[in-house]
């Protein structure tokens, strides 16, 4: 439904008390209250990728032990139960509560900025969004405590997963906490999505928006399709193993394999979503260090939709040795292969842009170019595992564990710490230290490549994986003990990281507003950014509003200190989703604590469902019920606003 | 046994491996191509401009704009169709080869996987014919033999690489994949779904034997367990037909239980528990006192027997050959 503008914006300059004001208007609220409250996006996105660090470091040291264990044929430091839950907890924490997690709090502190608006679409919801993926990490990780996190791999197949062989809280605690996670999942993904489509800058048409905006709008979109496949999925799990019924037994009438395609609807999808938006950020990043603008960038942009549409019809290629007919294995096989040509777009637009740009050669840069190799040999991999007989080898060896490692650390944790380095002046206003930048990069990609390289050659040798121990003389031990060598190296490299990321912040040079001289929006704004971002809405008239002058290629000029101000409360523009013409101003609701207390009660929740205690359950559920009343409670400053009365003073 | 990787697929000893080795080989090859190109042209493309520096100077540097690229991107793309389409006709045309069953195999098995082991089913023409063993499965050589996967309890997987690839063991749905050995050998299985605690210890070894002495070995195999010559082996085989009989059966005796392995030719196999274990007296004795030890969370107890029962339990097994 298309509504007028209620009121004719204020057209203004930037100055001193258009700037104070927003900020008395915008500034999260000292204190408790204001910490559990808030709503800004940035402190969101930090807050996203701070948690969603930790995780890393936390799944990281599970890999360390699971690599001792591995570091040699019958070795005992593990039991097969530690082990197990060891393995399954590692890979929940990487895909579950790292890598989707850390691109959610890039992309939640960037949007806004990258698209010239004042905050997300629904302020409450990203806030809610966090907290409830905070909550779902604690939850999991509560189960993983108290010797019960999952132990049936990240993928959890039945009837293994069913109570009859897995008897613990292990699998509850694991379905639940997906479903309770699913809720973030989801809600950041409408988000994101209503985001892009509705709070753009004036000016920035759809083919004006970054290639992160891209990704991570894909992946929301694909997000919003099969997260509830896998909800529903781990829902009937519980009902099996809570309330004796059917759904994937054979025994009464189920189907194992239904849950295969239920998870794999949802598991292959995923991982684009967790590649998308981090090879967004190389595609708006490396330029930058090119110093020049991204080859091809409208067929980037295609190529990343392309890849995810052609990413929901692959997910039988999990699936090829589970007996389906020969028929549906070409047709799955064909696609899986299929989509190599949207990547090697992507891939060929970066090294194009590569060649015909003059590189800086900065630790961001490294991060990113050296992404290209990575990505490629996990694609390659991938590529041969689309091929049905060959992946009757392959599958299920540690082959597969390299190629999820290449596409998992090559394409996601390459390009998040590059992204790091990147953004982290603008986050930050410091730089930070480019010596000790070095000495990380090199010491993970080493490390990274000795680590997993070889574990391609342990897979063709027939290792199969999620195996807690092995015979000597089988021809693995050598290789994995470089393996555990390599990845210790590849851990001290982000320990450099991290320990960068903390000197930094200390002690960093000031970076001003824009370091690098980046292209798109956010360098235009201080760094760190006002609570408010934009002083006035720009109005963008080009894809790249702050090379305008260098490239010279548009007679229209961005416009950056002189546009709508906005000023009269809280207050968003909303613009029409292809064009990005303004449509009207909106109100965005003020701090408010029921996104967390709505989260806590949901816990209540959770934790009831685990234990069956109804009286929990029925306290929990009150809980929701009261935070969503609080949540939902009409209020003024959440309605459209009525032309202003000029005569009534403005209320900061 | 076949060469010092028992479980590696680039070499191949059965017609079903052997088709898949060459298309493994072409995405090999042509994946480290596409690595060794790509790595290059970045590495090139990087060293080109010697400017190294931080942010100061990335800042400074002016934004240039020398030519559009695109024919960057036609021709990469063009380039990856060629061995891409390759592989994809490759493919379809091996998975025609190799996917469909034979229609008139020489030899039938079913082989039902457990945590942690395998049971096999022989067919014979007539019931009488038909036997079952344990985590070893001997086949003609140069037969086609058709194996029916049965799931006992959780998703397992059949896989032997040297001779085909893997296909699931799923409860509640059959599924079938073949053999063919090119020459006789002892081939190593292994279970590649994970199905619990002893995932890692739930391999078989696969015997090809030229078709005469596989004939002996199957009319072997149909033969019923020998009475005990000794009082030591009558109390063994009390023994057995008292505690083992409670998951073993031994053909022969009364011991009739299918919930764990037949025993009826137990010293006729090379290994035991799963092809963990050779089957020598020790490893024996110690797997029977402390299976726990040696498989933790195997489904086997701990039977605590004196020294006197052991004897006598090890006095009847060695009995049956």
């Amino acid at each position: 439904m298309r509504q007028a503008v209620f009121r004719r914006p204020e057209i203004g300059d930037d100055n001193e008390m258009l700037r104070a004001r927003l900020h008395a208007i915008w500034e999260t609220a000292p204190g408790l209250k204001g910490w559990l409250g808030t709503v800004d996006h940035k402190e969101i996105g930090i807050r996203y990728i701070i948690t969603a660090f930790v995780l890393l470091a936390l799944g990281g040291i599970e890999a360390l032990v699971i690599r001792l264990q591995l570091a040699g044929p019958d070795l005992h430091l593990l039991t097969p139960e530690q082990y197990n839950e060891f393995f399954s907890t590692h890979g929940m924490t990487m895909i579950f509560l790292y890598a989707s997690p850390i691109l959610s709090g890039f992309s939640n502190y960037l949007w806004p900025l990258l698209l010239g608006s004042r905050d997300m679409a629904f302020p409450r919801m990203n806030a809610f969004s966090y907290w409830v993926f905070l909550g779902s990490a604690i939850f999991l990780y509560s189960g993983f405590l108290v010797g019960a996190g999952p132990n049936d791999g990240w993928f959890n197949y039945v009837p293994f997963a069913e109570k009859d062989y897995n008897p613990g809280f292990n699998q509850d605690f694991y379905s639940l906490g997906m479903i309770f996670l699913g809720i973030s999942t989801t809600v950041g993904a409408a988000n994101f999505i209503v985001t892009a489509f509705k709070t753009r800058a004036p000016g920035m048409s759809i083919n004006r928006i970054p290639i992160m905006i891209w990704g991570t709008l894909t992946a929301s979109a694909a997000n919003l399709v099969v997260v509830p496949a896998v909800s529903l999925a781990f829902f009937l799990l519980w009902m099996d193993r809570q309330f004796g019924t059917d759904f994937f037994q054979p025994a009464g009438g189920g189907q194992p394999l239904l849950w295969q395609h239920l998870f794999w609807i949802f598991g292959h999808p995923w991982v684009y979503a967790i590649v998308l938006p981090a090879m967004g950020m190389v595609s708006d990043g490396l330029p930058v260090f090119c110093r020049r603008p991204l080859v091809g960038h409208s067929l980037v942009a295609l190529a990343t939709v392309s890849v995810m549409i052609l990413g929901f019809g692959v997910w039988v290629h999990h699936m090829f040795a589970t007996g389906l007919p020969g028929l549906s294995l070409s047709f799955f096989s064909g696609a899986s292969i299929i989509i190599t040509f949207p990547s090697a777009v992507t891939v060929f637009a970066w090294i194009a842009t590569i060649w015909l740009g003059r590189p800086v050669i900065t630790t961001a840069f490294l991060y990113f170019a050296s992404m290209i190799l990575l990505f490629v040999i996990g694609g390659v991999s991938g590529f041969m595992t689309a091929s049905v007989p060959v992946d009757w080898q392959l599958t299920d060896t540690y082959f597969v564990v390299a190629h999820i490692h290449y596409v998992l650390i090559g394409i996601n944790v390459f390009p998040v710490v590059g992204a790091t380095y990147f953004w982290f002046p603008k986050m930050t206003g410091k730089l930070m230290d480019e010596r000790l930048g070095r000495w990380g990069f090199w010491t993970m990609f080493a490390g990274f490549n000795i680590g997993f390289l070889p574990m391609h050659l342990t897979g063709l040798l027939g290792m199969p994986r999620r195996i807690w121990t092995y015979p000597a003389g089988m021809g693995w031990s050598t290789l994995n003990l470089v393996t555990t060598l390599g990845s210790f190296l590849f851990a001290v490299g982000i320990l450099i990281f991290f320990f960068n990321v903390i000197k930094s912040l200390r002690s960093g040079a000031p970076a001003g507003a824009n370091p690098w001289g980046g292209s798109s929006l956010e360098w235009s704004v201080s760094s760190p950014p006002p609570p408010y971002n934009f002083a006035v809405i720009p109005t963008v008239a080009s894809r790249h509003p702050l090379w305008e002058e260098a490239l010279d290629e548009s007679v229209a000029r961005t416009s950056l200190t002189r546009g709508m101000t906005l000023d009269q409360g809280k207050e968003a523009l909303h613009t029409s989703p292809m064009d990005a013409e303004p449509e009207r101003i909106v109100a965005t609701p003020e701090d408010n604590v029921a996104p967390f207390l709505l989260t806590v009660a949901m816990m209540v929740l959770f934790y009831g469902m685990l234990l069956k205690l109804w009286i929990v359950i029925g306290l929990g559920g009150l809980g929701c019920f009261a935070a969503l009343l609080m949540w939902l409670w009409p209020r003024r400053n959440l309605l459209e606003r009525a032309p202003p009365d000029r005569k009534e003073p403005v209320h900061g | 046994m076949s060469g010092a990787t028992p479980l590696g697929y680039l070499s191949s000893a059965g017609s079903r491996a052997a088709t898949i080795v060459p298309l493994t080989w072409y995405v090999l090859i042509v994946s480290i191509l596409v690595c060794v190109i790509i790595g290059a042209l970045v590495w090139i493309g990087v060293r080109r401009s010697h400017s190294s520096g931080g942010a100061a100077e990335t800042s400074a540097a002016a934004v240039a704009r020398n030519g559009n690229g695109i024919r960057w991107i036609w021709i990469g793309v063009v380039l990856t169709a060629i061995p891409l389409a390759i592989a994809l006709v490759w493919t379809v045309g091996a998975l025609a080869s190799v996917a469909g069953s034979p229609r008139r195999p020489d030899l039938l098995l079913d082989v039902t996987a457990h945590q942690w082991w395998w049971e096999v089913k022989y067919h014979g023409d007539t019931p009488s014919d038909t036997f079952a063993t344990a985590n070893e499965i001997h086949i003609p050589v140069g037969r086609k033999v058709l194996v029916r996967l049965h799931g006992g309890d959780v998703i397992h997987s059949f896989w032997v690489p040297k001779l085909t690839g893997k296909t699931d063991a799923i409860p509640g749905q059959e599924n079938a994949t073949w053999l063919e050995a090119a020459g006789p050998g002892i081939y190593r299985g292994q279970c590649t779904e994970y199905c619990g605690l002893e995932h890692a210890k739930m391999g078989f070894e696969v015997i090809a034997q030229p078709a005469a002495a596989f004939e002996r070995w199957r009319t072997a195999q149909l033969q019923t367990a020998p009475p005990p010559a000794t009082p030591a082996q009558a109390r063994g085989l009390a023994l057995v037909q008292f505690r083992c009989g409670m998951c073993h059966a031994v053909r022969g005796t009364t011991a009739a239980s299918h919930y764990g392995p037949d025993l009826t030719h137990l010293m006729s196999r090379r290994k035991i528990a799963a092809a963990t274990l050779p089957n020598n007296p020790g490893a024996l004795s110690g797997w029977i006192q402390n299976p726990q030890a040696t498989k933790p969370g195997a489904l086997m107890p701990d039977q605590h027997l004196s020294g006197q029962q052991l004897a006598d339990l090890r006095a009847y097994l060695e009995t049956l050959k």
